[in-house]
């Protein structure tokens, strides 16, 4: 889709200028409905649209994505604008700077639409959790659109936006993308720097695109990855143009399906998945069944690891420095003092309780008490060392002595998106949504969604995604595999 | 199931008020949880290193160099405060 609209950017069939205020129209007609946007961003993008036009104008070349409309989840910093994290403790915090993926994505012109809801810190797998709206799948309205970053996916497939970025932590780009049929990438941990993305779970957390095809998201990889002085934990540049690997050509790879993955799949989502590893054998590809044993433990492991670096990287909201603080003219019920100006402690507690959510105060108590004394060694040591087994199996996987399989292969979701309300009562069930796609966060690899199928229900097609995942920082080859399938699938 | 105290306890080392309804329902939400986390018991996990860096990076260095960004930003990044004084962050007393 992008080359496309490129093309007619540079054949001046379009300018960048219509092009963007198309996708305000349709965020104008169908919003109300779906709730993808927080903020819009019109001014910035009329910028950078008439900018773009002026050097097409002038004959100059012009780079894939520039002039090209994008929405980016509302926990990635845009200097100036809004920048909520869905959380009212953000409510009226303007970001003084841009993330690195966005000072990359503005050097190459994209045009920024706006900033797009999700789960309260990117905690969820619903974007029912936002202190603001629930966002709906454009497939159906009365399901969720996953989560976290079910603004931005919603945004792409309701055509809104040509692509998105969000953040996945624990699936929350690939799940969203697999319940409303697009394509949603998780690129390898370090792959892309962090710096500017609101921290939930630092050991854990990537920046990824979400488009409407493999190509597309290869695109946008080649333009925010890298090296970058502001993260430490970002890898060493590979300078790659991923859309340059995609051949179209799998033949003699090797994909490994899980069987603690899909032994337990059942009716339609079963069928659907077992026709696409037919169409992966028939494009070529041997299909193997490996063992992941370590897979039954990735929940519990996920769930210490990522609440404890939420208790220590959600200690900044203060009420002190910046965001929102409570009223010191409203009383508290926590300390006795009524009457008196708020001490430290009480503005502390006061602006903690009002401005998160239930979930993230939840995660932040589970956190702290994993991480305190006495229960750091039973708890998160205990997981990080769990953790090092569950990157062992991938190792075994991928890598044993002899053998070993080029790709891992398995559903992106469990389920179909589930009805808005369904799940919000149970944390624990919630918590199941991300299944199958914690392990690739865990171990640190790249994992990609795209759509294999829909099921059937209430006389809407439910998207069903299914998830590849590569080698560490074998992005190209994972995605040509998910290429490969799309291009021969497409109707 | 955890205990009122452990409960008051979190919440003060997590700094997050709570009330007494909310102390009841964390004392169930948690302890489901925590049950959940016990699956981990079972691992035998002697002789594990614990995972650093995922992709095992070490020592990241960059140079010694001290970026002067003059008042470049200051005035976007104080206008996130609650409450200054000044050209300083005002802090609420501690006693």
């Amino acid at each position: 889709m992008i080359r496309e609209l490129h093309e007619k950017l540079i054949n001046k069939e379009i300018t960048s200028v219509q092009l963007t205020e198309q996708y305000f129209d349709v965020i104008e007609k169908n919003d109300a409905e779906i709730g993808a946007y927080l903020t819009l961003t019109k001014k910035l993008a009329m910028q950078q649209a008439q900018f773009v036009d002026e050097k097409i104008a002038k004959g100059e070349s012009i780079d894939l994505i520039e002039g090209i409309p994008c929405a980016i989840k509302d926990n990635i910093c845009v200097d100036g604008v809004r920048t909520t994290a869905a959380s009212k403790i953000l409510d009226n915090y303007i970001a003084p700077y841009d993330a690195t993926v966005i000072r990359k994505l503005k050097e190459y012109g994209a045009v920024i639409l706006g900033k797009t809801n999700l789960d309260e810190f990117a905690m969820g797998s619903s974007t029912e959790n936002s202190a603001y709206k629930i966002t709906k799948n454009p497939v159906d309205t009365s399901r969720v659109a996953g989560g976290s970053s079910g603004g931005s996916v919603a945004a792409v497939a309701a055509g809104q936006a040509v692509w998105s970025l969000g953040t996945d932590t624990g699936g929350s780009i690939r799940q969203p993308a697999s319940f409303c049929g697009v394509v949603g990438l998780k690129p390898t941990y370090g792959r892309v720097s962090r710096s500017g993305a609101i921290a939930m779970a630092s050991s854990l957390d990537q920046i990824g695109p979400i488009a409407k095809s493999v190509e597309d998201a290869a695109i946008i990889l080649s333009r925010i990855s890298g090296q970058d002085l502001l993260d430490a934990t970002s890898a060493k540049s590979s300078d790659k143009k991923y859309e340059d690997y995609l051949t179209g050509d799998i033949s003699g790879k090797v994909i490994g399906v899980p069987k603690e993955y899909v032994e337990s799949l059942e009716g339609e989502i079963k069928n659907i998945f077992e026709k696409s590893l037919e169409k992966f054998r028939t494009l070529g590809a041997k299909i193997e069944t490996i063992s992941l044993p370590h897979s039954q433990y990735a929940l519990p492991t996920y769930y210490i690891i990522m609440t404890s670096e939420v208790s220590s990287n959600l200690a900044k909201f203060d009420g002190i420095k910046f965001g929102m603080r409570s009223d010191d003219n409203v009383d508290s019920d926590i300390n006795n003092e009524n009457g008196l100006p708020k001490k430290l402690l009480e503005t502390y507690l006061d602006t903690r309780k009002i401005g998160f959510g239930d979930e993230v105060k939840r995660r932040i108590m589970l956190g702290t008490y994993a991480l305190s004394a006495g229960y750091y060694d039973a708890y998160y040591l205990k997981a990080q060392k769990v953790r090092a087994l569950i990157r062992r199996d991938f190792e075994n996987a991928f890598n044993p002595p002899a053998g070993g399989v080029d790709y891992i292969y398995c559903p992106t979701a469990p389920e179909v998106a589930f009805k808005i309300g369904e799940k919000s009562a149970d944390p624990l069930k919630m918590y199941l949504s991300d299944i199958f796609t914690i392990t690739a966060n865990l171990a640190g690899v790249p994992a990609i969604s795209f759509p294999i199928g829909a099921i059937s229900t209430d006389g809407k097609d439910l998207p069903i995604g299914g998830q590849l995942m590569g080698k560490w920082f074998d992005e190209e080859g994972m995605l040509n595999c998910a290429h490969t399938y799309e291009i021969n699938t497409k109707k | 199931m955890l205990t009122r105290e452990e409960i008051l306890n979190i919440a003060t080392l997590a700094r997050i008020g709570v009330s007494e309804q909310d102390v009841e329902k964390y004392q169930h939400d948690l302890s489901e949880i925590l049950d959940y986390f016990k699956k981990l018991d079972e691992v035998d996990v002697a002789g594990v290193e614990p995972i650093g860096h995922i992709t095992g990076m070490q020592n990241t260095f960059r140079s010694d160099e001290n970026f002067d960004f003059g008042e470049l930003g200051k005035e976007e990044i104080m206008k996130n405060v609650p409450e200054v004084k000044g050209e300083y962050i005002k802090v609420k007393s501690v006693l």
